[in-house]
């Protein structure tokens, strides 16, 4: 079936069988594999991405539903190559490991940071309750958000609270 | 690099440096394994049994050959001459790469399946029509354990051998020791509390699900074989061996992975059997586990029932310790299965001098492999002895810090303590550990806080422990016990390696044997670089994962990375020093015992105004005909490290809960960790690795479970029915620490990996217990869920222990 749809700015027309994953034609058709594949139950949050503003799980919808969507991935959130506050939380404060949580967690921050530009840290959590992540008990991902939520607001962000070791 | 941490340049050690690995990370651009597609790539799926155990009366893949797309189904018959699994340590039942006439776990691949695409292969997967004859399934440990039935006909008894201890192995002086204890048991001034528990089955689930491409070159005659794998060296070894090829015929490439956590320390059927397609088919092929793969299929952690007992006087002073217990191995043994175990029988006493005995026996089930999962062993035996010196703190009505405090290993015993089982431990002191836990923590005021809501009806706990953990291994001696990965054509022992090279520009490539799965090695190991030759870490890449490159390491598992090849990274950068010495002090026209590296480059001592660049130095390097009569060209080194011992990290940790009483709901309110990995290169990437570590603690404790049923099934198929802790399941957690130097390896880096896990879910479980205590409960099995919790409130209502 015929799919075209905008991709980080860019119209992408392509031939997809009926049940093609929207989450397989960006990876696979599309090349942009920064959308990962976690489970196969909509649960982990690892293929998020933005689809007309809102923030989706790309393996829950087929690709021909996105027929005319606007939908941004990973790929294409750092405007003109700057990082998006939300990916420089993530670096500025550790908050990943592996990284292969990291593209759908930044998504889902990024749609949490839409909605509500001060989340305390419990709603920081809520709000992230739908990606898992496995190596940094999330710890830090609360303090990345942290981080951008302050750096959105124009504000100086909370200081790391790494402590010294020694050698 | 550094962006507002403050970096220090000068030394790097011991401070905060952002991650190398981010910026392709965070913008989508680092490359995992499922992300390659290679021309004509062909796609995998398997066929896996929806039994525990049954015979294989005939498997049909006629429909699925017939389907469009697919190129072939294979089966048992068509790689029998591969033989089983390669294996490291062999004890037990070895798994064919195939089942052939029986399946003996749930999801044991049956046939596999190679189509055009990801789709096809999986529609053909489903069109493989095998005929199974059920057979009643061994699941239960205990059951296993008798023999009352056999899980493999062929073999005499379920119970592969039962690590005992200690001293280990001697037999006359584990009778001594049993002796002793039984003696204290004996005596009218002890008391013996006892409890019984399971250290319930886990599922690793890193994030990413597993995955392989295998490419066979006719031409070349070589493998290269992309794998998410924590042991390059062990896989391009393994499939070496398996397919009668050398080791430079096999390049195996671990490119980015997404977590390991152990169970990609393992050489799987998958990988092997793709290969083998690849080479009859001649073309690329991939296979990447669905998350029902990945749990069926991709080997499992813990799975222990056990009895632990302390006997000891009212006072607190503990006379003797005893574990009896059974650790299930799963229906086959894979990489290090049996050895498992061993590594908890290492630090059966903790941190404590009491008499112990230790025995755990290793039996197989009709369930899937286990094997290393974080802590792998250790987190078992800690659990163990933790919750039973809290039981007996609780029966003596005595503090149960002060329980600990009386029984450690006294500080001044180091150098030369040794475990329970005489092995020598490297550094400790436990005391000043607790203690600063403790005041850190405020425990006095806690337990105030805790009695006073108690005395409202609240069901509050402070729950404590603490662990010794064993790691870093090395020694590299462990090869003459059994582990020296033969079996994978790298003998290599548990030693490390790194390389490290000067470009002709002054940056500094660094090459290392082991590859990270999340720990952040690019940064780490740019930091001991840079604060050997003082090139800015910005300067330095360190790569690592390509067998065709890197030096051999056996990987990195077990906390070890760090303190093994970290130390022969750090040896290597000294033996470039040592030459860019000699090379600056032939440009300055000096004496190479006074050049200074400082700023970027050298210079001579009190003369830092004629500086020459690493570039000066690396251009006469290769340029061979400026250089002075006998001196080699290059500016590049290698070195082996060889330690003569693991590390012993060790630490405590705190955990303030609340139980629901109406819902058995437990709520974490705080958690404060004091943890000593000696000396700490990056203080943020350790702080990291402990906040991921005690989340799969607290998992344990409080949410995973995967056991299988009575029936053999594995009702664990995806994050509903097995969930991960999420972020609103978690504080944020409040991390401290000693820091008590290693002396086995020059940085004095003990490792950090595992301490998290290995520490947390008992200290979480004595908490719980603790908030439940006034209601007569003493113990609650693993995971704490709701139900559970719930149950063991009400059977103690009605038990009448109410007060
Ligand atoms: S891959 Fe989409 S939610 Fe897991
Ligand atoms: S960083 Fe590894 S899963 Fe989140």
């Amino acid at each position: 079936m015929h799919v075209s749809l905008t991709v980080n700015g860019q119209r992408a027309v392509t031939d997809v069988e009926p049940r093609t994953l929207l989450v397989h034609l960006l990876r696979e058709e599309l090349g942009l594999t920064g959308t990962h594949v976690g489970c196969d139950t909509s649960y982990c949050g690892a293929c998020t991405v933005i689809l007309d503003g809102k923030t989706v799980k790309s393996c829950t919808m087929l690709a021909v539903q996105a027929q005319g969507a606007e939908v941004t991935t990973i790929e294409g959130l750092a405007a003109n190559g700057d990082l998006h506050p939300v990916q420089e939380g993530f670096w500025e404060r550790h908050g990943l490991q592996c990284g292969f949580c990291t593209p759908g967690m930044i998504m889902s921050a990024v749609g949490l940071l839409s909605e509500n530009g001060s989340p305390s840290e419990g709603e920081i959590r809520h709000g992230l309750e739908g990606n898992l992540c496995r190596c940094t008990g999330y710890h830090n991902i609360v303090r990345a958000v942290e981080y951008a939520a302050a750096k959105m607001r124009g504000e100086e962000p909370p200081a790391p609270e790494w402590e010294e070791g020694s050698a | 690099m550094g962006g507002g941490f403050g970096v220090s340049t000068t030394s790097v050690l011991g401070g905060v440096v952002k991650r190398r690995e981010d910026p392709a990370l965070i913008r989508g651009t680092g490359l995992y394994v499922d992300d390659l597609q290679l021309p004509g790539m062909l796609h995998v799926a398997f066929v896996r049994s929806p039994y525990a155990h049954a015979r294989v009366v005939s498997v049909d893949a006629s429909d699925a050959e017939a389907m469009d797309g697919v190129r072939a189904v294979y089966t048992a018959a068509d790689v029998a001459h591969l033989g089983d699994l390669v294996t490291q340590v062999a004890v037990g039942k070895l798994r064919p790469l195939l089942a052939g006439d029986k399946v003996n776990h749930l999801g044991e691949a049956v046939a596999m399946v190679v189509a055009d695409s990801r789709y096809g292969a999986r529609d053909a997967a489903d069109a493989v029509d095998v005929e199974y004859d059920p057979l009643d399934p061994v699941i239960d440990l205990k059951e296993a354990a008798s023999d009352a039935a056999l899980v493999h006909e062929d073999m005499e008894s379920n119970v592969l051998l039962a690590w005992e201890g200690g001293p280990w192995g001697d037999e006359e002086a584990i009778a001594a020791t049993q002796q002793t204890i039984a003696d204290a048991k004996g005596r009218d001034d002890t008391v013996s509390v006892s409890i019984e528990a399971v250290n319930q089955r886990l599922l690793p689930m890193p994030m990413e699900p597993r995955s392989v491409v295998a490419d066979w070159n006719v031409g070349y005659g070589r493998f290269t074989v992309h794998s998410s794998t924590q042991i390059a060296h062990a896989l391009a070894g393994g499939i070496a061996q398996t397919f009668g090829l050398s080791l430079t015929d096999v390049r195996c490439i671990a490119p980015e992975v997404g977590g390991g956590f152990g169970c990609k320390l393992n050489v799987y059927n998958d990988e092997i059997l793709v290969c083998f397609a690849s080479q009859q088919l001649g073309r690329p092929v991939k296979f990447t586990e669905t998350r029902r793969d990945a749990a069926g299929s991709t080997i499992h952690g813990r799975g222990w029932v056990a009895t632990a007992t302390i006997t000891g006087t009212a006072d607190g002073q503990i006379l003797g310790y005893e574990l009896d217990g059974i650790a299930d191995m799963g229906a086959y043994s894979q990489n290090f299965t049996v050895a498992i175990p061993f590594l908890g029988l290492f630090v059966g006493a903790g941190q404590y001098t009491f008499p112990t005995h230790w025995k755990v026996a290793c039996v197989h089930t009709h369930t899937m492999t286990t094997d290393a999962y974080r802590g792998a062993g250790r987190p078992e035996a800690a659990y163990y002895l933790e919750r039973a010196i809290d039981a007996f703190a609780r029966e003596i009505g005595v503090d149960p810090a002060e329980v600990r405090r009386k029984n450690f290993i006294p500080a001044d015993s180091f150098p030369g303590a040794a475990t329970h089982i005489g092995f020598p431990m490297d550094t400790g002191d436990y005391e000043t550990n607790l203690d600063a836990l403790l005041e850190t923590a405020g425990y006095e005021d806690l337990k105030a806080e805790r009695d006073r809501l108690r005395a409202e009806g609240r069901l509050v706990g402070l729950g404590l422990a603490t662990y010794v953990e064993v790691c870093g291994f090395g020694p590299s001696a462990l090869v003459d016990l059994g582990f020296s990965w033969a079996a994978y054509k790298i003998p290599s022992g548990f030693s490390g390696s790194g390389l490290v090279r000067v470009q002709a520009d002054g940056t500094a490539s660094v090459i290392i044997g082991t590859g990270p799965t999340g720990q952040g090695h690019q940064t780490t190991w740019a930091q001991i670089v840079s604060n050997q030759l003082g090139i800015p870490v910005e300067n330095i890449r360190v790569s690592h994962g390509d067998t065709a490159e890197s030096p051999l390491g056996i990987g990195t598992f077990g906390s070890r990375s760090a303190a093994v090849d970290g130390s022969a990274t750090y040896e290597a950068a000294n033996k470039v020093r040592a030459k860019a010495a000699d090379l600056a002090a032939h440009l300055l026209e000096a004496s190479a015992d006074d050049i200074v590296f400082a700023d970027g480059g050298a210079h001579v001592a009190g003369s830092p105004d004629q500086q020459v660049s690493w570039s000066d130095i690396a251009t006469l390097a290769y340029q061979p005909h400026r250089l002075p009569e006998g001196m080699e060209g290059g500016l590049e080194a290698h070195a082996v490290f060889s330690p003569g011992n693991a590390t012993w990290p060790f630490g405590s940790h705190l955990a303030l809960v609340e139980v629901d009483g109406d819902t058995g709901d437990v709520k974490l309110l705080r958690y404060i960790a004091m943890d000593d990995c000696g000396n700490v290169i990056n203080p943020m990437i350790v702080d990291g690795q402990i906040h991921g570590g005690l989340a799969q603690g607290i998992g344990q404790a409080m949410f995973e479970d995967g056991d299988y049923e009575a029936d053999g099934n594995l009702l664990k198929w995806s994050f509903v029915e097995y969930p991960l802790p999420t972020s609103a399941d978690l504080p944020s957690f409040e991390l401290h620490r000693t820091v008590t130097p290693t002396d086995i390896n020059p940085l004095g880096v003990k490792g950090i990996g595992e301490a998290g896990t290995i520490g947390s879910a008992q200290t979480v479980v004595n908490a719980v217990v603790d908030a439940l205590s006034p209601l007569g409960v003493t113990h609650v099995d693993m995971p704490l869920r709701p139900k559970r919790v719930w149950a063991a409130i009400q059977a103690a209502k009605t038990n009448g222990s109410v007060s």
